[in-house]
């Protein structure tokens, strides 16, 4: 008689060699990870107790307290947020039309997607630094931050879409010998355009959220008086911001989610 | 086809009427909603500094270049510093995203009525909340440094991972769990040998993409003193020394190249 066989779930990585090193090394990789991680238990005993306030300030929000601050932070990165994301996707439409290898010859394609890199590989928050130093405090910066970052984005999925179109359709507008204007504008525009209303919704809720962010470092909106709100210990005022923020944002998702499935 | 017609001619028209007065009406309160806005940024905004940006763009740019590359001795740990907070964040939020998806999506939910909003509100608030946000708030608890840091990346991470992970529990094929339950199989078995295969490759996808985010988002969370590279750019930026601000830069370029890279990788590799 054998010895009774029992079923095994199939191992995840076929090969054993392959299997072993990378258990090994991701173990490795994780005690020198962990190593490195300094902790000040003490500080973290300490903190915990403000911790606890703060979740506890959750619970009784103070909108009263600074709501001049409030108010007026959050009109602020509303208003940065509409300006930039209509300026984001007006630079966006150009650079997407560069970008698409259908449209636009080698050089104007690399260029523009070099533009489309680098405001994908740096932070909004990097930006806006630099921005701030060259055109100095307040919302202005922050609004060309966010329509650099909208670029990155919008640009770079617009394109794909463009590359993604029909060519038939296109060629039949073509056909009818229609001028490039013409031709961008019944036969490429009307495939894209329910794709690029709905980036645009997309993208105006990122940019609230981002809105609130450039704040931090003097480029204007909410995010300056959460900084202060936090370096004074005042748990409360800044749970009743970050209660409004996330209010803001889902109304904002599910209003352009609503929005988006009807147009597409 | 919407067809108008003039004296006794057929013209095309794009657009029927009605269409046409819905589609003017929305360009013109959009753009009247755009030039007010404008107009507030505008009234905030010394016009004097922006009319001078160019001179100051051309200072900075001169003072940028070149690099110091000697400086480069002191970033490596950081470096280090920030590829572990994007990896430790990542993993820890991965651990912490895969209860709240399961109780998040309609078909597993324990209690679709009482959980199922709760957990889809814990998404939406880590999603609603930057990183940065996140961070600052940390350092205010835990001081500043890493574990604020990594701390801060997983909660950001949570809704991201778990919002794509639920709608992947949520589109699975019920006949490969309905015939794992037809042997008698628990609950816990059900997950494990029923649904944990359909994700898993959706799974590994998001953890590899998130990674990716997590590691441009680390670069910045020490600016507001949660470690990593960020420290030594706030730390360049307050002596104006520019030419190691271009060196830091040009490090979270090649990183965040890099990540793009081995992201790109791995999920050909596994999928």
């Amino acid at each position: 008689m054998s010895a009774p066989r029992t079923w095994r779930p199939k191992p995840f990585i076929e090969n054993p060699k392959l299997r072993w090193s990378i258990t090994i090394g991701t173990m490795l990789y994780m005690l020198l990870a962990l190593g490195s991680v300094e902790v000040n238990w003490m500080r973290v005993y300490e903190g915990l107790d403000r911790g606890l306030k703060f979740v506890a300030a959750f619970a009784q929000p103070n909108f009263t307290g600074r709501w001049t601050d409030i108010s007026e932070g959050l009109a602020e990165s509303l208003v940065m947020t509409v300006v930039s994301t209509v300026i984001g996707i007006i630079v966006s439409i150009p650079i997407a039309l560069g970008a698409s290898r259908n449209l636009a010859p080698l050089p104007i394609y690399l260029f523009c997607r070099s533009i489309i890199t680098i405001s994908r590989t740096f932070q909004e928050v990097i930006i806006a630094i630099l921005f701030v130093a060259i055109f100095g405090f307040g919302p202005f910066a922050g609004v060309l931050t966010i329509s650099f970052a909208t670029i990155g984005f919008l640009a770079k999925l617009l394109a794909e879409a463009i590359e993604n179109i029909d060519p038939s359709q296109a060629e039949a507008v073509r056909s009818t010998g229609s001028r490039w204007w013409q031709w961008l504008n019944y036969g490429i525009q009307p495939q894209v355009m329910p794709r690029l209303i709905g980036l645009s919704l997309y993208r105006l809720d990122i940019n609230f959220r981002e809105s609130a962010v450039v704040g931090l470092v003097g480029a204007g909106g909410i995010g300056a008086t959460l900084n202060t709100a936090f370096d004074r210990y005042e748990f409360d005022t800044a749970a009743a911001i970050l209660i409004l923020i996330i209010g803001i944002v889902m109304f904002a998702e599910y209003s352009s989610s609503a929005i988006r499935k009807r147009v597409q | 086809m919407p067809v108008e017609m003039n004296s006794q001619e057929k013209i095309w028209k794009h657009r029927d009427r009605k269409t046409q007065l819905t589609h003017w009406a929305l360009w013109f309160f959009g753009t009247a909603l755009f030039v007010w806005c404008w107009q507030l940024v505008s009234e905030k905004t010394e016009w004097f500094f922006v009319l001078d940006a160019p001179a100051i763009a051309a200072d900075i740019g001169s003072r940028m270049v070149p690099p110091r590359w000697e400086y480069i001795d002191k970033l490596w740990v950081p470096l280090w510093d920030t590829l572990n907070i994007a990896t430790l964040g990542t993993l820890l939020a991965l651990v912490l995203a895969v209860p709240v998806a399961f109780l998040a999506a309609r078909n597993t939910s324990p209690s679709p009525v009482l959980l199922r909003p709760f957990a889809l509100l814990i998404i939406v608030s880590s999603r609603s909340i930057n990183s940065l946000i996140w961070s600052l708030l940390l350092v205010s608890i835990l001081g500043p440094g890493v574990l604020a840091g990594i701390i801060a990346i997983a909660l950001r991470s949570i809704g991201f991972v778990a919002k794509l992970l639920y709608e992947a529990i949520e589109e699975i094929d019920e006949n490969q769990v309905e015939a794992i339950k037809a042997t008698g199989a628990s609950r816990s078995q059900v997950i494990a040998y029923g649904i944990v295969p359909q994700i898993l490759p959706t799974f590994v996808g998001v953890s590899v993409f998130r990674w990716d985010i997590n590691i441009r988002e680390s670069t910045v969370l020490g600016l507001v003193g949660a470690g990593g590279i960020g420290l030594q750019l706030q730390a360049s930026l307050n002596i104006l020394a520019w030419p190691q601000v271009t060196l830091i830069l040009l490090m979270i370029f090649l990183t965040v190249l890099f990540s793009e890279w081995f992201s790109a990788k791995a999920r050909h590799a596994i999928i």
